[in-house]
């Protein structure tokens, strides 16, 4: 296990006067605007990072109520028409027997959406707070939250390929429905929220701490 | 040593918690952690770039089969449909979920594509060891930047269980197409792990200066 340098002590570039680029690494002068490496725009901290967090969040809970009231799949087959949510698609694959797949939608439609916005906001809360408690514990959680976010869109793309196959006329059809599009938008504003997180401001109570 | 004593090209800052770090070479296949948050801040693999785009040119041509070849096939009761997928992404095309389709589409296709792309055009000259192409460093930003976008290896996971859900409904056929997608997956997975956005910042500094 390598290191990236000697010990500095623990300093960040603000404190140094500096300004890092979050893209290459680069450091510049606290003043640069604009990354010497890779052109990309410098800012130390963003300060309207947790408004934006917060509005996405709202955003994509608010989209999660329909998508687990309204049907996801719309299936019709020779005897019946049935209509099956979220929650009801999961139970009845358990119902035929396939726990494991159950267990993954499941924990991809319900779990990973709803943990993401308990972490989302204990994250915003926590850094209002300016808690200097639980940092490690609390980067690992915004690393978790911004890695599985994007597997919720299982349940979008099962019903996307469903509904391409399953086309048989009258024999077995099955479409989409209204809470697919909701759900899909759920999982983007809540992926849009934890990039608009600056994991920076996690670190910053130590600053707070010292003086 | 102080910091301000230091060249600021020989420092670097954590990306995640902004904690300041001095650059220096690494010994081949490790890697440097942050000191602070524990973030992999670096990677040393000599042959990287050269297998970044390698692995790069391989899953662009095998994106294309699995977009041209057929996906799955259905049978059931001497009825037959063959679906593709762009016939997946069309499932949404009625109505209000037409932007649905649109957003899949980029998610498992044309985001993929884009990111391919974009390295190909970055990593190409660097690797030959020329001059990097005019945009070559927003190409390299572009393809960071879609890596969360990029859902293939989640709609390869999608597709397995959407299997198993018609598996007691009719006969389904894996076509080549499925082989395809899920080889861009796998080798997708291996090239971004290979990615050390510091090191080819730096290459791509280094070779246009």
């Amino acid at each position: 296990m390598g290191s990236a340098g000697q010990s500095l002590g623990l300093i960040t570039a603000r404190d140094a006067g500096l300004v890092a680029c979050q893209r290459c690494g680069q450091v510049h002068p606290l003043q640069t605007r604009v990354c010497k490496r890779c052109e990309g725009r410098l800012v130390s901290r963003d300060t309207e990072s947790l408004q934006k967090v917060w509005a996405w969040l709202i955003a994509g809970m608010i989209a999660y109520i329909p998508a687990n009231i309204y049907p996801m799949l719309l299936t019709s087959t020779l005897v019946e028409r049935s209509e099956s949510t979220i929650i009801g698609g999961a139970v009845e694959l358990f119902d035929h027997g396939s726990y494991g797949i159950a267990a993954i939608v499941f924990i991809a439609s319900v779990m990973i959406p709803v943990g993401k916005f308990i972490a989302i906001m204990y994250l915003a809360l926590s850094v209002q707070r300016r808690s200097g408690e639980n940092q490690h514990e609390r980067h690992v959680a915004y690393e978790v939250v911004e890695f599985i976010g994007r597997w919720s869109m299982i349940d979008v793309f099962v019903v996307a390929i469903l509904s391409a196959l399953v086309q048989l006329d009258t024999i077995a059809t099955v479409n989409p429905g209204i809470a697919a599009v909701s759900f899909a938008l759920s999982v983007i504003f809540t992926m849009l929220s934890a990039q608009a997180f600056d994991s920076r401001l996690i670190w910053d109570a130590d600053r707070t701490k010292q003086q | 040593m102080s910091i301000h004593t230091t060249p600021l090209d020989d420092l670097v800052a954590c990306p995640q918690c902004d904690t300041l770090h001095m650059a220096h070479g690494l010994p081949d296949n490790t890697r440097a952690y942050c000191q602070r948050c524990g973030i992999v801040m670096m990677t040393s693999q000599p042959a990287a770039m050269a297998q970044i785009l390698s692995l790069a040119l391989t899953a662009f041509v095998m994106m294309i089969a699995a977009v041209s070849f057929p996906f799955l096939t259905l049978d059931a009761g001497g009825l037959h449909n063959a679906t593709s997928v762009l016939d997946a992404v069309m499932a949404f095309n009625d109505g209000y979920a037409f932007p649905l389709a649109v957003a899949v589409a980029f998610f498992i296709v044309v985001i993929p594509l884009i990111r391919l792309s974009a390295l190909i055009y970055a990593l190409g000259p660097l690797v030959r060891e020329v001059r990097p192409r005019q945009g070559a460093r927003k190409a390299f930003a572009l393809a960071e930047k879609l890596r969360p976008w990029s859902m293939a290896e989640i709609f390869i996971v999608g597709v397995t269980v959407a299997l198993i859900k018609v598996a007691g409904l009719a006969a389904v056929t894996i076509g080549p197409a499925f082989w395809a997608f899920a080889g861009v997956v796998v080798i997708t997975v291996l090239k971004d792990q290979m990615i050390c956005r510091y090191s080819i910042w730096e290459a791509l500094d280094k070779a246009s200066a």
